[in-house]
């Protein structure tokens, strides 16, 4: 068998070192109300065939009108990928026939795309930023969906997907190992979360990757590679990239050959199969679809796109770091979501930055994944937050009090601030009332306090902690190791 | 009331609105036309209690004065124009049954107007065709030496056979590469076809989209005017649909032509023109002449590849566009084992020999390794073709060229495909161009046919094509009747 050398991203199989080379097609499908060709809605969990227009139904004498929204989306889309947009592009109709395709062709894009070459930065697994390349991006339609499980005889169909626009975008064969994968997915979900041109819902199936999977002795040419269809979770483009790359290792090693084909993965075992060979490939006889006219866009029009962007995860990282003093693992982790954005930037206002993202990283995530709670679901907002942390700065509570208080406030979304008037947590800063716990430790351990004064400096810790506990963690730490030592002489 | 077929739209309107007589009467004189003209097979499918109840409301405008422009004007409809509640099927078997829910932009902007559907003129199934014998309900018979069963033409033929004959007052039609010029030639009216995005194409059942077109079929020029005037305009549901002005095409009739430059192209002859034919396009080169229009020989080289080009554009995109016809949502479907199998005969039963032929030629001609060598040099060629036109027009306003190159055959006498492929042949530059095209007819040949002249302008010069036509036409003065017509 093959295993993963834990320090590279090679295969080490029998005859050395083997090379993952992977190459992405994610469908994201655009964010927009009506459909791609259709004025249709695109809402998601309605009943079958209730978002069905004429057009939709590929009725006689329907003809498709192009969703200017979902132009724009693609043009947005490009833009944040740093890509080139095309100025003209052109609409082909791929032919094949399915009974979730009413049409008999799906309208895409073939020899002009709208969107040209682009990059995304993403993180290897060493932490080392990578360029992965990006090739194309077209706009095309999706297909209805076909239902064989609801009649022992019939297939049912459902068309509330078919027209809704995808956006396919294609990545060079620049990636090296499933995490390079899985972070390149991730990190395209965020930008598009980011600029609002696709919800990144995997399980609604908003986004979707195809993954080209090769494998080659390091820098050898490159092998004959195997296409794995429609997964719907980066833990699944892992593992299937994983699996099926120790397959064709496995493969070669043993004198075999790899057959160019498209594959399934199970997700029940984890394996990839066979779903057609190259030879049973469909000739989609495309051409240039003649209800529709080329899309020629003018400057002005991408221009405007262009200074409309938001701010996008790259540039948010950089200004997290130098704005708040994050770490870029900190910065990296912030920027993962917008909301996460939103919610930081809302709580650190005046507040140490750093204490914040410690706080919001270990404190918050923490409680919502062992609640399984969703982070918009979040119970304390991010001015309690605020608050919390302002209590830890001008040492009304210690570090050790605020977690508890934390801990209420996620119960019970309640101010901080009313949490400790409350409970009466407010530090104790007053040294006479500390003398009053230092005396009460020192009279209830005389033996300890002889040890102590014998040489045993390490028993000062001891009395820290019990007055701290007398004290019910009140007494500020400073002042109680000031009065123990100046006490204990 | 019989004596009503007589009058032509203009006629009608102008009759209508002085109460000579009412729409009601307009509208039974043409059904009883209908009922008497049957066996020319014309209509598929007939609504005449809708078109009554349509008449009152007319008769109802006219008492108001509130008439529209084609207020109480009884037309046919060809199949391939989809018909809120009223079955379409495009003359095929797989459309059996199919009553749409929408109304084609083409037919709703007549009926807006005042229209009046009588019914669903037979076409060639899915416009594929030249003699209308590849309908699923039979020939339609032209009503010019009706005893001797010729074809109408096609694909266009119940619309010009039904205008000839008298059973509708005007129709519809749609040309892709000739299917209204030709069987307008063929029956001895009049047939536009306008320049392509002039009508919308929405609601009309595809048969190769970059050429589909719909235009009048009447009984003259002037109404041919009136019909254009409202079948067109911008329509943002069809993004090929020009959104140009459209002119008032009746109102500006009967300009002079004074010192205009017409070309007669010399590629426009081939072996088997009849001399009758040749004979007039002459007569009309001097009609021109003594109305003081410069004649220009001219050349199109290009001419010969129009119909090569066309029999790889058009079946390509008809491969495509009939690929819905699957028998999975609506029309016919013939059960079996398996997706496929279903698919199979559903097609097999559902779509006749030429539409078969076609989708054959058309899935072959978009294959992978043929695409370059058929499709995409076909394309080429078609924008040389257009280019080839848009130069004429920078020497000529028109050009003039018999619209066919025989007058009309008997049904079942082409056995050979190739030969009726070459029935389009003059019709089909102008198809591949966009550019409009009208046929009018100029006399009868020996054999008591009528031979029809077609003129061919620049994109969107209707207007123009149409003074053109009146002068000729009022020339020609083309007044015979075929003995196939209602009386």
């Amino acid at each position: 068998m093959t295993n993963v050398d834990q320090n590279s991203n090679y295969i080490s199989g029998k005859t050395g070192d083997w090379e993952i080379v992977i190459g992405l097609e994610i469908h994201a499908q655009v964010l927009s109300s009506s459909k791609l060709f259709s004025g249709a809605s695109t809402e998601f969990g309605k009943d079958p065939n209730h978002n069905v227009s004429l057009v939709d139904a590929a009725m006689p004498g329907m003809l498709p009108v192009i969703n200017q929204t979902c132009i724009k989306q693609a043009i947005k889309s490009g833009i944040a990928l740093n890509a080139d947009i095309n100025k003209y592009s052109v609409f082909d109709r791929k032919n094949y026939f399915y009974a979730d395709l009413p049409q008999g062709y799906q309208i895409s894009q073939y020899k002009y795309p709208i969107i040209g070459e682009g990059s995304l930065k993403i993180t290897d697994a060493n932490g080392e930023d990578k360029v992965i390349g990006i090739e194309r991006i077209h706009l095309e339609q999706d297909a209805g969906k076909s239902l064989h499980d609801q009649h022992p005889s019939k297939s049912f169909i459902d068309l509330n997907r078919t027209g809704v626009a995808l956006m396919e975008i294609v990545s060079k064969p620049d990636l090296r190992s499933p995490e390079e994968a899985a972070s390149y997915v991730k990190k395209i979900r965020t930008v598009l979360r980011y600029i609002e041109t696709c919800d990144g819902n995997m399980e609604q199936g908003s986004l979707r990757a195809d993954c080209n999977v090769s494998v080659r002795k390091p820098n050898g040419n490159l092998g004959t590679r195997c296409e794995i269809k429609n997964l719907n979770s980066i833990k699944f483009i892992s593992q299937a990239i994983q699996y099926e790359a120790e397959r064709q290792v496995e493969i070669l090693e043993n004198g075999g050959v790899i057959d160019q084909e498209t594959r399934l993965f199970d997700t029940s075992t984890g394996e990839t199969r066979s779903m057609r060979s190259k030879e049973d490939a469909h000739d989609y006889r495309y051409f240039p679809d003649p209800d529709l006219l080329p899309l020629e866009l003018s400057e002005a029009q991408i221009s405007e796109i262009r200074s409309d962007m938001p701010e996008l995860p790259d540039q948010l990282v950089e200004r997290l770091i130098s704005e708040y003093g994050m770490t870029k693992y900190d910065a990296n982790v912030i920027a993962e979501e917008k909301e996460y954005v939103h919610y930081y930037e809302n709580s650190a206002k005046n507040r140490d930055g750093k204490l914040v993202v410690n706080w919001m990283t270990s404190e918050l995530f923490g409680l919502l994944k062992k609640n399984n709670i969703q982070f918009n679901q979040n119970p304390i907002s991010p001015n309690y937050l605020n608050e919390l942390v302002e209590l830890i700065e001008n040492k009304t509570i210690s570090g050790k009090i605020a977690k508890d208080v934390f801990e209420i406030m996620f119960a019970t979304s309640k101010s901080p601030k009313m949490i400790v008037k409350e409970k009466g947590l407010e530090q104790v800063t007053d040294d006479s009332a500390i003398e009053v716990f230092v005396d009460q430790v020192i009279n209830e351990n005389n033996d300890k306090v002889k040890e102590y004064l014998s040489g045993k400096d390490k028993l000062f810790g001891f009395f820290v902690g019990q007055v701290m506990k007398v004290s019910q963690g009140k007494a500020n730490p400073g002042l109680v190791n000031k009065i123990l030592k100046s006490k204990l002489k | 009331m019989s004596n009503l077929l007589q009058f032509s739209i203009s006629e009608a309107l102008s009759l209508l609105e002085k109460k000579e007589f009412s729409t009601k009467e307009l509208v039974e004189t043409y059904i009883n036309a209908i009922e008497k003209t049957k066996d020319l097979n014309m209509y598929l499918t007939t609504c005449f209690d809708q078109a009554l109840e349509q008449a009152e409301i007319s008769d109802q405008n006219y008492l108001n004065g509130n008439q529209r422009f084609l207020e109480g004007i009884p037309l046919g409809i060809k199949d391939m124009f989809c018909t809120k509640g009223i079955e379409t099927t495009a003359s095929s078997k797989i459309l059996k049954n199919f009553i749409p829910t929408y109304e084609s932009t083409v037919t709703q902007n007549l009926w807006k107007e005042g229209a009046i559907n009588l019914g669903k003129l037979s076409c060639d199934e899915f416009a594929m065709g030249s003699s209308n014998e590849t309908s699923a309900k039979g020939e339609v018979i032209n009503p010019w030496n009706f005893e001797e069963k010729r074809t109408p033409g096609g694909s266009s033929g119940g619309s010009a056979a039904a205008v000839a004959a008298k059973a509708a007052l005007a129709a519809t039609g749609t040309d892709t590469g000739g299917s209204i010029r030709q069987p307008a030639a063929f029956c001895g009216v009049v047939g536009l076809k306008p320049t392509y995005g002039r009508c919308s194409r929405w609601g009309i059942v595809a048969f190769a989209s970059s050429l589909d077109q719909a235009g009048p079929i009447t009984r003259n020029v002037s109404d041919a005017a009136l019909m254009l005037q409202v079948m067109s305009g911008y329509d943002h549901k069809d993004s090929t649909s020009s959104n140009k002005n459209v002119p008032n095409f009746y109102n500006d009739l009967g300009k002079s032509i004074k010192g205009i430059k017409i070309g007669i192209p010399e590629e426009y002859n081939s072996d088997g023109i009849s001399s009758d034919i040749l004979n007039a396009k002459d007569i009309t080169i001097n009609f021109l002449k003594e109305n003081g229009v410069e004649i220009t020989h001219v050349k199109l080289p290009l001419t010969k590849y129009s119909l090569p080009v066309y029999y790889i554009v058009a079946p390509a995109e008809a491969s495509s566009n009939l690929a819905r016809y699957d028998g999975v949502r609506y029309g016919a479907r013939i059960d079996g084992n398996s997706l496929d199998e279903m698919y199979e005969n559903t097609r097999n039963l559902g779509f006749g020999d030429e539409v078969k032929r076609r989708i054959m030629i058309g899935t072959y001609v978009l294959s992978s390794g043929y695409y370059d060598a058929y499709y995409l040099k076909a394309q080429k060629v078609r924008r040389l073709i257009k280019n080839e036109f848009d130069e004429i027009f920078k020497q000529v306003d028109y050009l003039v060229t018999p619209t066919t190159p025989t007058t009309a055959f008997k049904i079942g006498s082409t056995q050979d495909l190739l030969t009726m492929y070459l029935n389009d042949v003059f019709t089909v530059p102008a198809s591949l161009a966009g550019i409009p095209g009208i046929s009018l007819p100029i006399k009868l040949d020996k054999n008591k046919l009528p031979v029809g002249i077609q003129i061919l302008g620049k994109d969107f010069d209707e207007q123009g094509l149409l003074n053109v036509a009146n002068v000729i036409e009022s020339c020609a003065s083309f007044k015979d009747t075929p003995d196939g017509a209602a009386s």
